[in-house]
This record gives C-alpha cells, sequence and structure tokens, in this order.
C-alpha cells in the first residue's frame, strides 16, 4: 500500500507562482523517496503537502488512503516527524525537552517520555547523561542536526519527512550523518520522504528517486536505473559527467563479487586469516558486502592489487575483482545502448 | 558654599525628615511599580495582538508613540482636567508613559523569533496558541524584559512629576525645594530617586542576562 499518494496535486501561490503543476506520483511504505532538483524546482513545496503546512489549489494529497484535507491538520503533523534544513530547533529548552516536544504534546506519560529521549539519544549517538541537559546553542552542528533527527523520530512516527536535513553541514559531517542516517533508517522502518538538490545525496540516501524540473516531476524511478538510463537530456545533465562513477557508487560489493574464491586469490584471504590485511600501508583492506564498488575499487587501485577480498563478521565470504566491477559497469551501459 | 556642604546639609535634612522622607519614598515607589505592573498586563497582550494582525499593530504603535511624544509634563498635565489630582490621576499618566517601551519591545521580540523555528514548531502539530505559549513568548521574553527594565528606568524619573497633580513622591520635595531654594531639599529627594533608578536598572540588568544566558538565546535586546 503505499503511504502517500499524490494526484494530480497543483500549487499556484497567492501571487500567482506555479510551484508544482499535475504532479501524481505515490511514495511506498517503508521506502526512503527522494525528491531532488534545481532550487524553485518545488521539491518542498510538494514535501510541504504531506504535513499540510500547505494545501493543494487543485487535486488530491492521499495519506495512507484518505483525502489528506479531511484529516484534522494538527493531529496529521504530530503522526508526522519532521526535520528542516535550519533544524528548528528551541532554543530555550535543553536537548531532552526539544526531543519531548511531539510526545509532550500528545500526552504521553513523563516516565515514557524520558525513557523514548534517552532510546533516541542513544540511537543518535548523543550519550543522554552528557546531553539531556545542554542547550542546542552549546552543540556543533552536526549534534544539533541529531538533535533535530532525534526529535523528529520521538513520536515513532509512520512518516518522516527531511528538507535538506544535511545541506547546511560542512562535507565531512554531512558524510558521517548519512551514512548513520542509512544505519538507522534500516532499524526504523518509517516511510521517508527526503528533499535535497544534491543529486549525490539522493543517489545515497534514497530507494526510489523523484527528479523535479520547475514545477513538474519528470523521473520516478530506482537509482540504479536512473543512472543506467537517465532517459532524458534533463535528467542526464543533472547526473552529470560522471555517471559512470555514481553507477560505482550505488552499486554494491555484493552484486559483483565472486562467491567461490578462484585458487588464484588463496593469497589473499589468507591474508585476512592470518590478520595481515589490517589497514596499515600498502596493505588491502577488506571491503564488506554492503559497501559500493566505488570503494572496493579504490582500495584495489590504492594497494595495486587486482582483486580485494569480502568479508563480513570477520569471515570472508568471496572476492571482488577488478575485473568483475569493470564489466558490471559496462554491461549496464551497453544494455542501455542496445535498448 | 561648596557642592560637598550641599551634600552635608541634604543628609542633615534627610535625617532630621527621615518620616516624611519614607512616606515620600513608599508613594514613589508604589507610583513607579504599580503603574508599571498595569503598563505590562496592558502592553504585552496588547504586544502579541499587535503581531497577528498588520492593522492593528499600526493603530496600536500608532498611539502608543503619540502617548510617547507628549512631553512627560503634558500628560500629567492631560490628566489633571480628566481625572482631578491626586494619585490615581498620577498613575494614570505614569502608566500611559510606561506602556510604549514594553509595547514595542514585545513586537520586536515576538517578530525577531526565527520564521525557521515557528515552522517547525507548527510542522510538528503545535497550534497557534501553543507555539505562541511554548514557543514564541520564551524565547522573545529577554527582549520583552529589557523593554519592561527601560520603562522602570523611565518611570522612575517620571514620577518626580506626580507632585504636580498631587500625586505625591519624592517630587515633593525636589520640586518645593526648586520653590523655596532649599538646595539641601532638593538634594534630599533628588539622590535618592537617582539611586533607586540605578539600582533598578542593575537588578533588572541582572535578570535580564539570567534569561539570556539561561536560554542561550542570542538575541540582541533592543533597549528603546
Amino acid at each position: 500500500m503505499s503511504t502517500i499518494e499524490f494526484d494530480n496535486a497543483t500549487k499556484v501561490y497567492d501571487d500567482g507562482t506555479v510551484a508544482i503543476e499535475n504532479l501524481s506520483f505515490e511514495v511506498e511504505e517503508g521506502t526512503t523517496t527522494v525528491l531532488v532538483g534545481p532550487s524553485g524546482c518545488g521539491k518542498t513545496t510538494t514535501m510541504k503537502l504531506v504535513n499540510r503546512l500547505e494545501d493543494p489549489t487543485e487535486g488530491t494529497v492521499y495519506f495512507e488512503g484518505e483525502d489528506i484535507e479531511t484529516l484534522d491538520s494538527i493531529e496529521l503533523r504530530r503522526s508526522i516527524g519532521y526535520v528542516i534544513q535550519e533544524i528548528g530547533l528551541f532554543d530555550h529548552m535543553s536537548v531532552a525537552e526539544n526531543v519531548a516536544t511531539v510526545p509532550e504534546l500528545k500526552g504521553w506519560d513523563a516516565e515514557d517520555i524520558d525513557d523514548r529521549v534517552d532510546e533516541l539519544l542513544e540511537l543518535m549517538d548523543l550519550p543522554p547523561a552528557e546531553y539531556r541537559d545542554q542547550y542546542p546553542t552549546e552543540l556543533s552542528g552536526g549534534q544539533r542536526q541529531r538533535v533535530g533527527v532525534a526529535r523528529a523520530l520521538a513520536a515513532d512516527p509512520d512518516v518522516l519527512l527531511m528538507d535538506e536535513p544535511f545541506g547546511a553541514l560542512d562535507p565531512i559531517t554531512r558524510e558521517n550523518l548519512q551514512d548513520e542516517f542509512l544505519d538507522i533508517q534500516e532499524r526504523i522502518d518509517t516511510t521517508i520522504l527526503f528533499v535535497t538538490h544534491s543529486i549525490d545525496e539522493a543517489l545515497k540516501m534514497g530507494d526510489k528517486i523523484a527528479i523535479f524540473d520547475v514545477g513538474e516531476l519528470v523521473r520516478y524511478d530506482t537509482p540504479a536505473n536512473i543512472l543506467e538510463d537517465p532517459g532524458s537530456e534533463f535528467v542526464a545533465d543533472f547526473i552529470g559527467a560522471d555517471r559512470t562513477l555514481k553507477q560505482l557508487q550505488v552499486t554494491q560489493v555484493r552484486d559483483v563479487m565472486h562467491r567461490d574464491v578462484p585458487a588464484t586469490y588463496d593469497h589473499l584471504v589468507e591474508a585476512v586469516t592470518n590478520g595481515s590485511a589490517t589497514g596499515t600501508d600498502g596493505a588491502l583492506v577488506p571491503v564488506e558486502p554492503s559497501d559500493s564498488t566505488q570503494t572496493a575499487l579504490s582500495r584495489i587501485i590504492q594497494a595495486g592489487a587486482e582483486a580485494i577480498p569480502v568479508v563480513q563478521d570477520g569471515r570472508v565470504v568471496g572476492i571482488a575483482t577488478e575485473e568483475a566491477i569493470r564489466e558490471d559497469t559496462s554491461d549496464r551501459r551497453q544494455s542501455h545502448e542496445v535498448a | 558654599m561648596g557642592f560637598l556642604t550641599n551634600l552635608q546639609d541634604a543628609w542633615t535634612f534627610l535625617q532630621a525628615n527621615l518620616d516624611q522622607f519614607v512616606t515620600l519614598l513608599t508613594e514613589h515607589l508604589t507610583l513607579v511599580l504599580v503603574s508599571e505592573v498595569l503598563a505590562i498586563l496592558v502592553a504585552v497582550p496588547l504586544g502579541i495582538v499587535a503581531t497577528r494582525n498588520d492593522r492593528a499593530k499600526a493603530y496600536i504603535l500608532g498611539a502608543g508613540n503619540v502617548a510617547q511624544t507628549i512631553p512627560t509634563l503634558a500628560v500629567i498635565a492631560l490628566v489633571f482636567p480628566l481625572l482631578g489630582i491626586g494619585f490615581l490621576p498620577a498613575l494614570v499618566g505614569l502608566f500611559a508613559y510606561a506602556v510604549l517601551p514594553i509595547l514595542t519591545n514585545t513586537i520586536t521580540g515576538l517578530e525577531d523569533v526565527s520564521e525557521d523555528t515557528v515552522e517547525a514548531a507548527r510542522g510538528m502539530g503545535m497550534t497557534d496558541s501553543e507555539i505562541l505559549r511554548k514557543i514564541k513568548l520564551p524565547l522573545s521574553l529577554p527582549v520583552i524584559f529589557a523593554g519592561i527594565r527601560t520603562s522602570v528606568v523611565l518611570n522612575v524619573g517620571t514620577a518626580y512629576l506626580a507632585f504636580f497633580i498631587g500625586g505625591g513622591g519624592l517630587g515633593v520635595w525636589v520640586i518645593g525645594g526648586i520653590n523655596l531654594f532649599q538646595m539641601e531639599k532638593v538634594l534630599a529627594g533628588a539622590i535618592p530617586g537617582a539611586l533607586l533608578a540605578i539600582t533598578m536598572d542593575s537588578l533588572f540588568a541582572l535578570v535580564e542576562r539570567k534569561l539570556g544566558g539561561e536560554a542561550g538565546v542570542n538575541q540582541q535586546a533592543t533597549t528603546g
């Protein structure tokens, strides 16, 4: 079942600006859907239709099968988590009070709220003993954003809306938070609608990507499909010239690795088993099945090797060769060119 | 006759008339505090109304500005034909004068709360009144408080004029002393008032810093 459905939604602002026109698509339950496009393309407006910060001028938005305009907007918003770029933390409240906002509004018991706050701070890697009583202005940008995410998750929402949540962070913090969030996302099983202007972030975070041009949806598909076949010049331009590299980013090692290790690579397996492949200079650091082929390839090149062992829970589960990675990428390209 | 001699005379005068001094000081303080509390009770809600409606804001700020432009003495004089003489008219005059700083700071404070914060609150499902109570008012408290501080300090000075319509207060000694060329009486009335204003100011500054520091709000206090 789709959690959110846009049916011919059009939003025209009072000043006549058309933000989105005849938008139709469905967000599947439990997935992360990323809305991406240049500024002013209507992606944020689309997201605000979901928690009714905006209502469509024409068309309908369905939330769990019901016309969203028949739902009480306050109740609706309390069941949807919301993270915005500027975070919007309440500076006069402690970290714990910020996280407790929606549970408080919903009238939870004080004890339940306390437990939930600790649980979430733990989840966001902010030890409660240290951070509960701090104020937002005492935190770094990355920590503030973590509190913002914890606050949005507090009342266990069915849907999480994230409007450029990592946009204001420096590149390193952003990447760390993205990785952590991917982890968290697997554990919370929430439908996520994520807005960004960065195609890299979209490819990294999304199960599905909705690419917007001014006011309209031009492509709605999985990252792999979009990279294989952009389908239009606009999408190809938006992805950029390094499409192949991006393809490496979204392909996981598990998709290209040989599960039966050829005898020629026995020495690599041995190196892992006797512990010499631990990451010191020149040594080949094994990858995990969930790592990207980009990581694998870069480690192969760095160590001057031809292949890299794939390790899961300390055990070698396969081997990824440079050749296999190359073939996988060119296969995908050819299959599209032939088609 | 040097200034020091004057001070000594004033001290002697004060000690000789301590009972009267206490009465006048009490009157002065009562005028200031009562009019101030009334001004807060009126100005803060008015400020809230003003931020909700642009037309109301124009009227409210207009009225407040007019009240402030009229010279203090004229406010007192204007109240006289309406309410006669005594404590109440003096109170009304002081009240009218104390409202504006609080009103403007309430409006500025509420309007300075960042749009993002308000939108986050709305997006999380707060009603308008919850946004006001839980977000906007607490965040603008340091600015509102700065307005109250300005207003109180002004008020301590303005209250000297209450004498002209029989409102009592330290003005009785200052203006009476001027009329009679009794310098010790003028100073015995003026110096405690100055000290009172300075004390109030420091006290409020302390609370203000605590408010601002506690909330970690880096808003610039606009002291009108």
